[in-house]
């Protein structure tokens, strides 16, 4: 059976609407994931210690773990204890969690380099701890750490595509499920990697207008 | 959980031969990549960012899928496990190449030019002046690319592969204890990953003393 | 003019372990009065003014602002509101400016009053043109400290600290940074605020500046204020030979 990929087409508009999916969860988790990812590095370098403890136990299993086994956990396992979550919601918590976990690390390193005349000058002003840190210390931090962020958010999009094996109808599993009509693997799988390669090629340039953007404030 | 337990091990070291495979696969084509990228033919520099670019761009899971569902109709027909080997270790392949090139252009240039001025051949300065301090810079990112393909491992869950995620996932959809299972699988995946940082540490000292 | 002091540090001390960097030092300030503190690195003379607005807190002594202790004992979430609300009085200049870099200079000079002050944010704009227009720096409003020359970062910190109505200024080697040909600027600034009364204390190593504008020049080392009085006589006949020393070395190739 050689290559055709005339069958793609006809089936164009349900690939479209799968990453139209893809870009949703894509973007729900990377919000998640930065608005958590500062709540998490605030909370690893100033809260008290028992507050503490519980979020590095869990950005340390979150961490060194699959993603795969987290949203696994997520969508199969908490129906067992009787949360039914829709697998969308899980598919966006367990990306945005697991990406939480690795922005927080980044952020928690741009907080600790902001130089400490800023948190002084703020305090200089009359500014309380917590003023400083939200309106001088956090904007620096996210500010000095959002290449490496980007990266993360890249690496995203692309494990999105896990989201299809707990069946959050995406990109990847609009693909399989034209495949279901079709038996043409080879064909839908280039496709779909041909239209992620083109959303990717979107957010990095999406991504480097963002640090032109903040290039003058820092 | 003691009945389960067997499965998990034999689960987990099928995940051990995924990773070692896939690793070693990796390497070779993270160092292939290098050259490609570094090399003085355009032709071999144009395929070297194709096969970065394209790779990065687009999921590991597509990439699987490709090869294990897709093979057959080019001719290429695998097991699971085979198939799981080569799209992982072609993928992180791509990123090793990144890793490589990057620790090699970090080298001072001064060091070539050096080198140059003594009369070596260009070979001859890569392998005796620049590759080895090369490989010093290379042995932590490499480790951390080593770290996500562990993890990465778990992908072939979607092939059947009956690695470790294949097997919790079982069993979180089975038993009652969906996070007695999730931490079970979790703290071998930690153990693997942790012994591996052991490795790399120890290499990393090795190259540094020399 | 009231005769009260402005500022009054009683038998300030502070040590790091067996280090003492201030012994028993006591200073008053009257409104209006222009005060340097002269003297080598690590003689204290950053410590002592950085334990004004408590930057710094002393391991003994008193600082007070007017009728109000600013290092107060108190528990913790007192303390805090507290020296929130002495610092608004306080405005202090860094030798690294410490500008905002995320904030325009809009925005840097208007952050603590919108929070502190509860000012509109008409009201704070039409503050910050006066400040900048009285650094001279109005055009420059919409810029972001990168794009400022050193001299130019360290007036809008001026007029940063400004813009809260302090009672006093607290000047940290405040053109130290500077290439030398960007200090006039600044020292401007400063003689500008100096003939509108402000009291200040300045450290400084610039005597040249010191024998200009203030009313008296601290000679501290080694945790001490070794010698103090008017310019003239600082600076023309010093008393002890640690501040002769010290002023030979660096009145050379000044002046």
């Amino acid at each position: 059976m050689g290559l055709d990929f005339s069958v793609v087409p006809p089936f164009a508009a349900a690939l479209l609407t799968g990453a139209l999916w893809t870009i949703a969860i894509t973007a729900s988790a990377a919000v998640l994931s930065f608005f958590g990812g500062i709540l998490f590095a605030v909370i690893a370098l100033y809260a008290p210690l028992f507050i503490k403890l519980p979020f590095r136990l869990f950005a340390w299993l979150f961490m060194g773990t699959p993603l795969l086994l987290q949203l696994f956990l997520i969508y199969f396992g908490l129906i067992q204890i009787g949360i039914d979550l829709p697998a969308f919601v899980a598919g966006v918590i367990g990306l945005g969690l697991h990406y939480t976990v690795y922005n927080s690390d980044i952020i928690q390193s741009g907080i600790r380099a902001v130089d400490t005349g800023q948190y002084e000058a703020a305090r200089t002003l009359g500014l309380s701890r917590i003023q400083a840190l939200r309106k001088i210390i956090v904007p620096q931090a996210v500010r000095s750490v959002i290449p490496p962020i980007g990266n993360n958010m890249i690496a995203l999009l692309k494990d999105s595509a896990l989201v299809s094996v707990i069946g959050v109808a995406e990109l990847t599993l609009s693909s399989q499920m034209a495949i279901s009509r079709t038996f043409r693997p080879f064909e839908f799988y280039v496709a779909a990697a041909a239209c992620y390669y083109v959303i990717n090629l979107g957010l990095e340039a999406g991504l480097r207008r963002i640090e032109r953007r903040i290039q003058i404030a820092r | 959980m003691i009945r389960v337990f067997p499965f998990f091990l034999k689960a987990a070291w099928v995940t051990i031969q995924l990773s070692v495979l896939s690793c070693l696969l990796g390497l070779a084509c993270g160092a292939l990549g290098a050259a490609a990228r570094l090399s003085r033919s355009s032709a071999l520099r144009l395929a070297g960012a194709t096969y970065v670019s394209v790779i990065r761009g687009t999921p590991a899971l597509i990439q699987v899928f490709i090869l294990y569902f897709g093979g057959p109709q080019v001719g290429i027909q695998l097991e699971a496990f085979e198939a799981g080997v080569l799209a992982l270790g072609f993928n992180i392949g791509a990123y090793m190449t990144e890793t490589m090139r990057g620790a090699i252009i970090a080298v001072d240039r001064g060091q070539t030019e050096a080198a140059r001025t003594l009369g070596l051949s260009r070979f001859e300065t890569f392998r005796s002046v620049t590759l080895p301090q090369a490989l010093r810079l290379m042995v932590r990112p490499l480790g951390v690319n080593i770290n996500a393909l562990i993890k990465g491992t778990a992908l072939v869950a979607a092939i059947s592969v009956v690695e470790l995620t294949y097997t919790a996932q079982r069993y979180i959809g089975s038993t009652y204890k969906p996070f007695e299972m999730f931490f079970l699988a979790g703290a071998i995946y930690m153990a693997i990953i942790y012994v591996t940082g052991l490795g790399v540490n120890w290499l990393d000292r090795r190259v540094a003393l020399k | 003019m009231t005769d009260r002091p402005i500022i009054d540090i009683r038998n300030a001390a502070k040590s790091y372990g067996s280090l003492e960097v201030l012994k028993d030092i006591s200073l008053q300030v009257k409104r209006g009065q222009i005060v340097a503190i002269i003297g080598p690195s690590g003689s204290g003379k950053s410590t002592l003014l950085r334990a004004i607005n408590d930057l710094d807190p002393l391991t003994s002594g008193e600082v007070w602002l007017e009728d109000t202790q600013v290092n107060k004992k108190l528990p913790t979430r007192q303390y805090e509101a507290h020296i929130n609300a002495v610092r608004q009085n306080i405005g202090m200049v860094f030798q690294h400016f410490n500008l905002f870099p995320h904030l325009n200079v809009r925005d840097n000079i208007t952050l603590a009053p919108k929070m502190l002050k509860g000012l509109s944010k008409a009201e704070a704009d039409q503050l910050a043109v006066e400040q900048l227009n009285k650094v001279g720096l109005l055009d420059r409003i919409d810029y972001y400290p990168s794009q400022l020359s050193g001299g130019q970062k360290q007036r809008v910190a001026i007029a940063r600290a400004l813009a809260m109505k302090p009672k006093v200024m607290l000047f940290d080697e405040a053109t130290s940074a500077l290439d030398p040909e960007l200090v006039e600027e600044v020292n401007l600034v400063m003689k500008q605020l100096a003939e509108e009364h402000m009291t200040m204390i300045i450290v400084t190593h610039e005597m040249g500046f010191a024998q200009d504008v203030c009313d008296r020049v601290l000679f501290m080392d080694q945790g001490v204020v070794v010698e103090e009085g008017p310019p003239e006589v600082i600076f023309k006949a010093p008393a002890n030979d640690r501040t002769k020393n010290f002023l030979r070395k660096h009145l050379k190739g000044q002046n």
